[in-house]
């Protein structure tokens, strides 16, 4: 049994489950069911001046028969009373005194900003994250994203919100910025304790083609919302990434994480906690259990003793694609005894790749009409064997000498297992391109008169 | 792999398997089809409760000893059921896909999808979870899955449990009575072996447990009680009913169960002179052994019921898919004799209608016949435990919720307490035994 408690900041939470600030955490009833069914902490819905809500609110993306890949919303921070969301937050750290209760906060002046950190300390948060991220409506009156895309006034706030904290404070990134690691440094220097990343992304997620209107519908209107789910997933993850190369203190990793496999990544790459809301508002609290279970059975399975070990370990991996190693090559190689003969990888490599996968049987005519351009005379004629293959069918053959690499095939093909891509290194030494620029080789034939002549001159 | 290994050459091992194993794949595609229904209703329909949507929603994660630490929780022989249970008037029957007009959830399937592989990744998966020994014993008698499942919650309960089986092989009609194609002897056994590994488990085969006065390998109802904290009864039901009727005996006529438990463990049963088997049932034991043999390549297979095939007791997709194996029904016929050559070889059934149509009697012609008209009840050891009692139809009558019959030590469950169901109601009994046991054990 891994070791799944955490210290973020020197809080310690009893595991790197937390849900984000949403409307899964919008009171104390749901906070507190969110603990029982296990959850380490709990972000509170964003505290502030109480605001006012339009309907509809949410708009979403189906993919395939995926229900909710992507959800777009366009509700603000919380419209309930402060009074009463710091009531309950003091009654559920009184009952839950081992789980985490973080603050969202999101006010206007620095009088404001004093006020209201004060008060959150007062019912015993014990965190406080900043909501510089929210990228509809609150940024319209200048806060949310609208902070988090100015490092300055990233600073500034930062600077008041520091004046009065005792407890640590996460600065909540937006994505909504072309630079992430300029309001991440922003934070570092402000003196911040955390971030965490990300907010929603703007977006809109559809159009009513009937009333000419944005979705979410308003009346006969709609505005941007902000989109997450399992969609966003891999935005955050680069997000992360580039903050964990430039960000020393713990990081709260958010963004599509709907399961183990989910938070074991934002963790490899540099989340001490995760957070959680799509997945969450879609199938309810219920969904940490496996989060937990499964989390521990990689951490078991790996030899890694608690969950603190796996933080970061994918980080020093992610690089920059100059020092990739341009030697490492794969090609790729059907299961004769898998391919059921559908031929989607024969049309995605000839259409979308190097037209280096061929179908038996074609005489030079058909190939050139499909569009080859190389013609070997080898190829084997194999019929599909594979149960449930498509009677008749031949297995398609990868021309090894002209195969790229690109692994599309690998990736449209139906049949688990079919396609494998083996590893076929171009020399046995590591080449990378910054090599190549350091030994004044980065020139590959082929290209503008122009270009030549000014390295050749160089 | 197991301690009771079965010898080559059985019939049983000519069959396939019905559903195979999903591959990865194929598994995580069916469990995304699976909606996470909230207050589902396929788990009201599971005799064990198993939380079915979390189990599924965990292998469309990846989490596959998730899964089957869900499914395990509530039923230790999950792995079993997985492919014996009767899905489609169980979980898979009130799926809510089959409202909608679709396909239901294949439940068995990715039931067995988890409990395979994971026990294939971590065979200790659920001894992890054993409670520390209480010195307390429980002796259980028969070694069906009432029993073995009762054992196997006992032992992780920190008891003791000791398991009492007349017959050489363990493992009751889940080991000697499954349809091949669901379940292969070997497979029952494995389990049992997972079972046997969970704690302090001791299986004594070929110990009979009688009502009084025992002989050399028996014991009696009396030293149980004596001897151990509590006593299970899992045993089942008694050999097959006849109708007593002319030639009934002698070679040529077997019983259903009988016949099915050579196919499945004798290596020395040979059914190839068999051309035309009558079974005389409407079962789905009636209906298992004539798809038996039909798949076993006996040329003609007929089943003869005393009513039509709207009210068989057998389930209706047992049955189609008997009509397509190539069996026959003959309806609303009652066997009056079976008839026997000048040699005493059976040539054929005698039939009455019973229509009502006035057909008259006639001889369906076989050279063989099964009876599938039920099984005895094993009453006289029931009895002998005091305070425990039976009903009208020779059964055991227990507290539903405790599995408790009229004898505070004493509980029951399984066949002998429903009459006859599925494996799953008697694992089912198992685990609530189980449960009351350690909480009275525990209690003091
Ligand atoms: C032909 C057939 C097919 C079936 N198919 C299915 C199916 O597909 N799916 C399904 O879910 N269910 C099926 N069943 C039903 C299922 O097998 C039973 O419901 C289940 O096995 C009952 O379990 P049990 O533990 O109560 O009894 P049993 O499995 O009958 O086990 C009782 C055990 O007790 C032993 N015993 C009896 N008396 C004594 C004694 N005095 N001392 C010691 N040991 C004793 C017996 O030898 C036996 O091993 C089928 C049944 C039959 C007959
Ligand atoms: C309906 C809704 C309301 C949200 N409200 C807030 C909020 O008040 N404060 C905040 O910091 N983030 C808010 N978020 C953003 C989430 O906290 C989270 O950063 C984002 O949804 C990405 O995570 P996910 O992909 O798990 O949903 C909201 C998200 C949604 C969907
Ligand atoms: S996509 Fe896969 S299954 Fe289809 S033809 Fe190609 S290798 Fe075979
Ligand atoms: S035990 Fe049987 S009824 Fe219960 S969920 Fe599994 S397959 Fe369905
Ligand atoms: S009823 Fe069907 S869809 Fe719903 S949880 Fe059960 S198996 Fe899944």
């Amino acid at each position: 049994m891994a070791d799944l408690s955490i210290d973020f900041c020197g809080v310690k939470s009893p595991n790197p489950f937390w849900l984000a600030s949403a409307p899964p955490t919008n009171s104390g009833d749901q906070v507190k069911r969110a603990f029982d069914a296990g959850w380490g902490g709990a972000v509170w819905k964003t505290l502030g001046n109480p605001i006012v809500n339009v309907s509809s609110r949410f708009g979403a993306v189906d993919y395939g028969n995926t229900k909710m890949m992507g959800l777009n919303n366009i509700e603000l921070i919380t419209d309930r009373p402060l009074e009463v969301n710091l009531r309950e937050m003091a009654d559920v750290k009184k009952h839950y005194p081992k789980n985490t209760l973080i603050a969202s906060l999101m006010v206007d002046t620095k009088d404001e900003w004093h006020e209201i950190v004060k008060k959150v300390q007062g019912v015993g948060s014990d965190l406080i994250e900043l909501n510089f991220g929210c990228p509809h409506g609150m940024c319209e009156r200048g806060m949310g994203s609208a902070v988090g895309a100015e490092p300055e006034v990233l600073k500034t706030i930062v600077g008041w919100v520091m004046e009065v904290a005792e407890v640590p404070v996460i600065v909540k990134l937006t994505p909504n910025i072309g630079d992430i690691t300029e309001p991440a440094i922003a934070a570092l220097e402000s003196g911040a304790s955390a971030v965490s990343l990300i907010n929603t992304i703007k977006s809109i997620v559809g159009v009513d083609l009937d009333l000419m209107v944005p979705r979410p519908v308003v009346g006969n209107a709609s505005s941007n919302g902000g989109y997450c789910g399992p969609a966003v997933k891999p935005i955050a993850l680069h997000l992360l990434g580039q903050v964990a190369h430039v960000f020393p203190k713990p990081i709260s990793g958010i963004g599509g994480i709907s399961n183990w496999r989910d938070a074991a990544e934002f963790m490899a790459l540099g989340s001490t906690s995760v957070q959680v809301c799509t997945a969450v508002m879609h199938y309810g609290y219920r969904i940490v259990e496996d989060m937990i279970e499964g989390l521990n059975d990689f951490l078991d399975d790996k030899g890694i003793a608690s969950s603190r070990g796996l933080v970061g370990k994918a980080v020093p991996q992610y690089q920059n694609w100059g020092n990739l190693d341009l030697n490492y090559h794969v090609v790729a190689d059907i299961d004769p005894d898998k391919c059921i003969g559908c031929q989607l990888c024969f049309v995605a490599c000839m259409d979308g790749s190097h037209q280096c996968i061929h179908i038996p049987g074609m005489d030079d005519a058909a190939k050139k009409k499909a569009g080859h351009v190389v013609f070997p005379t080898d190829i084997p004629d194999r019929p599909v064997t594979a149960e449930g293959g498509t009677p008749g069918a031949r297995i398609p053959w990868v021309h090894e000498e002209e195969c790229v690499g690109c692994n599309l095939c690998q990736l449209v093909c139906p049949v688990e297992g079919t396609v494998t891509m083996r590893e076929k290194r171009k020399a046995p030494e590591k080449e990378t391109w910054n090599d190549r620029i350091n030994a004044g080789t980065d020139v590959v034939p082929g290209g503008l008169d122009a270009t030549a002549k000014a390295r050749g001159a160089k | 792999m197991s301690d009771y290994s079965l010898p080559d050459g059985r019939l049983e091992e000519q069959l396939g398997d019905k559903a195979p194993l999903y591959s990865r794949a194929e598994a995580v595609a069916e469990a995304n089809r699976c909606i996470y229904c909230v207050d589902a209703p396929c788990i009201a329909k599971c005799p064990t409760s198993i939380d079915i949507p979390t189990f599924i929603h965990k292998i469309a994660t990846d989490n596959v000893r998730g899964a089957a630490r869900t499914i395990f929780e509530e039923n230790l022989l999950g792995a079993s059921c997985a492919r014996v249970c009767p899905v489609e008037v169980l979980c898979a029957g009130d799926c809510v896909y089959n409202q909608w007009g679709r396909e239901p959830i294949a439940i068995g399937r990715l039931q067995r999808y988890a409990t395979t592989n994971a026990l294939a990744q971590d065979a200790a998966l659920l001894s992890k979870t054993k409670a520390p020994s209480t010195g307390k014993k429980i002796a259980l008698v028969g070694s069906g899955p009432a029993s073995i499942a009762a054992a196997g919650h006992l032992a992780l309960d920190g008891h003791r449990a000791v398991i009492f089986e007349k017959k050489a092989i363990p493992g009751g009609l889940n080991t000697l009575g499954i349809a091949p194609y669901k379940l292969k002897a070997q497979d029952a056994l494995d389990e049992i072996d997972m079972v046997l590994g969970l704690g302090d488990i001791e299986l004594r085969t070929g110990v009979g447990v009688v009502a009084a006065d025992p002989g050399e390998g028996e014991v009696s109802a009396a030293q149980l009680l004596e001897e151990y904290d509590a006593v299970f009864i899992g045993i089942g039901l008694g050999p097959d009913n006849y109708l007593g009727i002319d030639g009934e005996d002698g070679a040529g006529v077997y019983g259903a169960v009988e016949m099915i438990e050579r196919i499945k463990v004798d290596p020395g049963f040979d059914i190839s002179s068999m051309k035309s088997v009558a079974v005389l049932g409407g079962g789905n034991t009636a209906i298992d052994i004539a798809r038996e043999l039909a798949q076993l390549g006996v040329p003609d297979v007929f089943m003869v019921y005393r009513k039509t095939a709207a009210v068989m007791s057998g389930y209706r997709h047992e049955m189609d898919g008997g009509l397509k194996d190539g069996v026959r029904l003959v309806e609303n016929r009652q066997p009056i004799a079976i008839v026997r050559d000048l040699g005493g070889e059976v040539v054929g059934v005698d039939v009455e209608d019973t229509s009502g149509g006035g057909a008259g009697g006639e001889t369906l012609a076989c050279d063989a016949v099964a009876f599938a008209i039920g099984q005895s009840r094993l009453t006289v050891l029931a009895k002998a435990f005091p305070g425990v009692e039976l009903d009208d139809k020779g059964r055991v009558v227990v507290d539903d919720e405790t599995a408790k019959t009229g004898n505070t030590k004493v509980f029951a469950g399984g066949d002998c307490v429903n009459g006859g169901k599925e494996v799953v109601n008697a694992a089912e009994h198992g685990k609530r035994a189980a449960r009351e046991i350690t909480r009275m054990l525990n209690a003091g």
